[in-house]
């Protein structure tokens, strides 16, 4: 309000009832805007690094208006554990050990993206026995499922949903049983290897995957029924976290968030690995951009890697992969080590160790040789990809020549999806932040690596 | 292994043959003495004294083929030709092209990198909308271009990938950054700056991300240590990793 309109406090001025007496006018109004822009009730709040609903050591720094986040900065590298500089110091077959844990929740596409890449590396990627791709496709899909119940389970625990916490975390027991009887471990399991998997699946595998499977579909029905139309969870995931696709590419955003935004990029379907053209399969696709969608799209994909898990035990069990090698069959670059599950968890097969202790003296040096000093791999380098359950999961090698990676890097989805998060939380309401972090589902060890 | 195209047999080749290319690998850096990297222990092998050096830069010739073709013209020849129509400089931006294990790379002078991929995503015959990162590769050897800056780009609309690679000495470690056409390299550049001292000239906020803010040093390099203690099992002294002996 200008001077020379100012409103007189003490009514000079006639209304129509009469003189009206209130507190308003001189320049109190300007004095009044200027508290309301000022700074200093924005409250800056750490968010993290230890905070129940980060999904591990996340730092988000929030600047807060009330309840409405001004501004979003993500603090990471609580985790940093140096996983790559310490491939170049073991071997390349040792490397898998390394780079399972990066990701701890997916342990076998780290482990796979990192060994399509040494496979790239020596040219041996057509030799790679068929049984032991499908093998590698068999666990990648039930790691797939584990990995998004896990992505879902954390995701209503920290809407304050008790119950899909506990029926998802149940299920993925039932996953990670598998990868016990099948790799020895639960998590972590060093299983695929350059050239192949560490062993061949143990008697009775298949029936137990099956029976998952059977167990499975019936326990997604179920936790649809529980969610899909739940108004509660509707009202806290329906146009939260919102992210086109422009934004998606422009920050290098891969995985079920692209695939929310309507766009059908899978790069199992495009630039398919391990044999994945082969298999029968959709890429489940929302064009909702919001928490919502990217869980619809989770759901979806359990329900196709069911479908792609039935296609492999189809071939494992009847088909093209009945039998034959799991390991490739050139004796310079195949693990001579045959190992079988014992009592204490698995190890070299007490077949083997009587061969190489009391049978052969080559088949000693030859183990000791390649244990120890490994293979060589011609100098290169290369780019190998597959698509994790949180995008893309590339890994690029560098060798010199040597028994050692020169250098890996792993381009990890977790790490390049959290740079959205200011784009997704920015503008709105502090609850929604939690919505959003995990509809992104970063897991930190594959952030900071 | 005989799926291999020729470009990585020349190299494989090139490797295995001292005698091919002599005088070219005898320019080259020096990559490891002795047979193996023992230096203090024996190696009875007697090749202590060998000197392996490092195999001279492979770079491909027209046509380049494509992933899987060798020897026609192919999807790398595509994306060349469409490089060289869109960006005026390329003869003088790319220094070599190599295309090696199914994969093309183009090795680009780094004044040119804000150039070049300003072109690749915003051209549409080459659009490659995703770009992967960047990894940085510390090759002390490599004088005058010891520090590589490697970024993979996706082209979601035509299904391809390309990679550029970028070189810089380690007394002038700078390299523009590519934040301002891919916003995605925000994170990657830092994490590079971070463990390899690549600077990014024009990131808006190029610090530290994973090591602490006041850490010394650039962990990746290769003449950082890993760091590690000797432990004792059983009586005996494993030392740390880095100090093993190693059969480089």
């Amino acid at each position: 309000m200008s001077p020379t309109q100012q409103y007189d406090a003490y009514g000079t001025e006639e209304a129509t009832e009469g003189t009206v007496f209130n507190v308003a006018g001189q320049d109190w109004d300007e004095v009044v805007q200027g508290a309301q822009e000022s700074e200093d009730d924005r409250l800056v709040v750490n968010m993290g690094p230890q905070h129940p609903s980060t999904h591990g050591v996340l730092r988000l720094i929030l600047t807060l208006d009330g309840e409405t986040v001004d501004e979003t900065r993500v603090g990471i590298g609580y985790l940093h554990t140096g996983i790559e500089k310490n491939m170049e110091y073991r071997t390349w077959t040792q490397g898998t050990t390394f780079c399972t844990r990066m990701d701890y929740l997916a342990p076998i596409f780290n482990e796979t993206s990192y060994c399509l890449a040494v496979e790239k590396l020596l040219g041996i990627t057509d030799d790679v026995p068929e049984r032991a791709q499908v093998i590698r496709v068999l666990m990648m899909e039930i790691n797939r499922i584990s990995s998004h119940l896990v992505a879902i389970a954390t995701f209503g625990l920290e809407l304050g949903a008790t119950t899909v916490m506990l029926n998802g975390f149940l299920e993925r027991e039932y996953a990670l049983d598998l990868f016990e009887m099948i790799a020895g471990l639960r998590m972590n399991m060093a299983y695929v290897r350059p050239g192949g998997v560490a062993q061949d699946l143990p008697p009775g595998a298949i029936d137990k995957i099956g029976d998952f499977v059977k167990r499975e579909r019936y326990r997604f029905k179920q936790l649809r029924k529980l969610l899909d139309a739940n108004p509660v969870y509707l009202a806290r995931t329906k146009n939260i976290a919102y992210l086109d696709l422009a934004a998606c590419m422009a920050l290098g955003v891969t995985g079920p968030v692209l695939r929310s935004t309507g766009l059908p990029w899978d790069l199992r379907k495009s630039q398919p690995y391990c044999g994945y053209e082969t298999y029968d399969f959709e890429v489940a696709t929302q064009d909702t951009c919001d928490v919502y969608g990217r869980y619809l799209v989770r759901m979806q994909e359990m329900d196709e890697s069911l479908k792609i898990i039935e296609q492999c035990l189809d071939r494992l069990s009847s088909g093209s992969a009945k039998s034959g090698p799991v390991m490739i069959q050139d004796k310079k670059i195949g693990w001579p080590a045959q190992l079988a599950l014992g009592p204490d968890g698995m190890g070299n097969s007490p077949n083997h160790i009587a061969h190489i202790m009391g049978q052969s003296m080559e088949a000693l040096i030859h183990h000791f040789k390649l244990v120890t000093e490994g293979f060589r791999v011609p100098a290169g380098q290369v780019y190998a990809s597959v698509e994790s359950p949180r995008g893309e999961l590339g890994c690029h090698l560098v060798s010199d020549g040597g028994t050692r990676p020169y250098r890996a890097h792993f381009r990890d989805p977790s790490f390049t999806n959290l740079q959205a998060i200011p784009a997704a939380t920015e503008g709105s309401m502090i609850a929604d932040v939690i919505a959003a972090v995990a509809s992104i589902d970063p897991v930190m060890g594959g952030v900071d690596r | 292994m005989s799926s291999q195209h020729p470009e990585q047999q020349a190299e494989q080749a090139a490797d295995q043959l001292p005698a091919h290319g002599e005088e070219e690998r005898a320019e080259q850096p020096i990559a490891r003495h002795g047979m193996f990297g023992a230096r203090t222990t024996g190696d009875t092998s007697g090749f202590g004294r060998l000197v392996v050096r490092q195999s001279p830069k492979v770079s491909a010739e027209r046509p380049y083929g494509g992933p899987t073709t060798t020897g026609a013209e192919g999807e790398f020849d595509e994306i060349a030709d469409a490089l060289e129509a869109a960006y005026p400089d390329f003869g003088e931006a790319i220094e070599r092209v190599v295309v090696d294990r199914g994969e093309l790379t183009f090795v680009v002078r780094r004044t040119h990198l804000l150039g070049v991929v300003q072109t690749l995503r915003d051209d549409p015959r080459l659009r490659f909308e995703l770009c992967l990162g960047v990894s940085g590769v510390h090759f002390p050897a490599e004088t005058g271009a010891e520090l590589h800056a490697v970024y993979p780009f996706l082209s979601i609309t035509h299904n391809r990938r390309v990679r550029i690679e970028v070189t810089c000495p380690d007394t002038d470690p700078h390299v523009p950054s590519i934040v301002a056409v891919y916003p995605t390299n925000d994170w990657h550049e830092r994490e590079t700056y971070d463990m390899f001292g690549l600077v990014f000239d024009g990131h808006p906020a190029l610090t530290r991300i994973m090591m602490p803010d006041d850490w010394m040093g650039h962990p990746q390099r290769k003449d950082y240590p890993l760091g590690g203690i000797p432990v004792e099992y059983r009586g005996a002294t494993v030392p740390p990793p880095d100090e093993r002996r190693s059969y480089v």
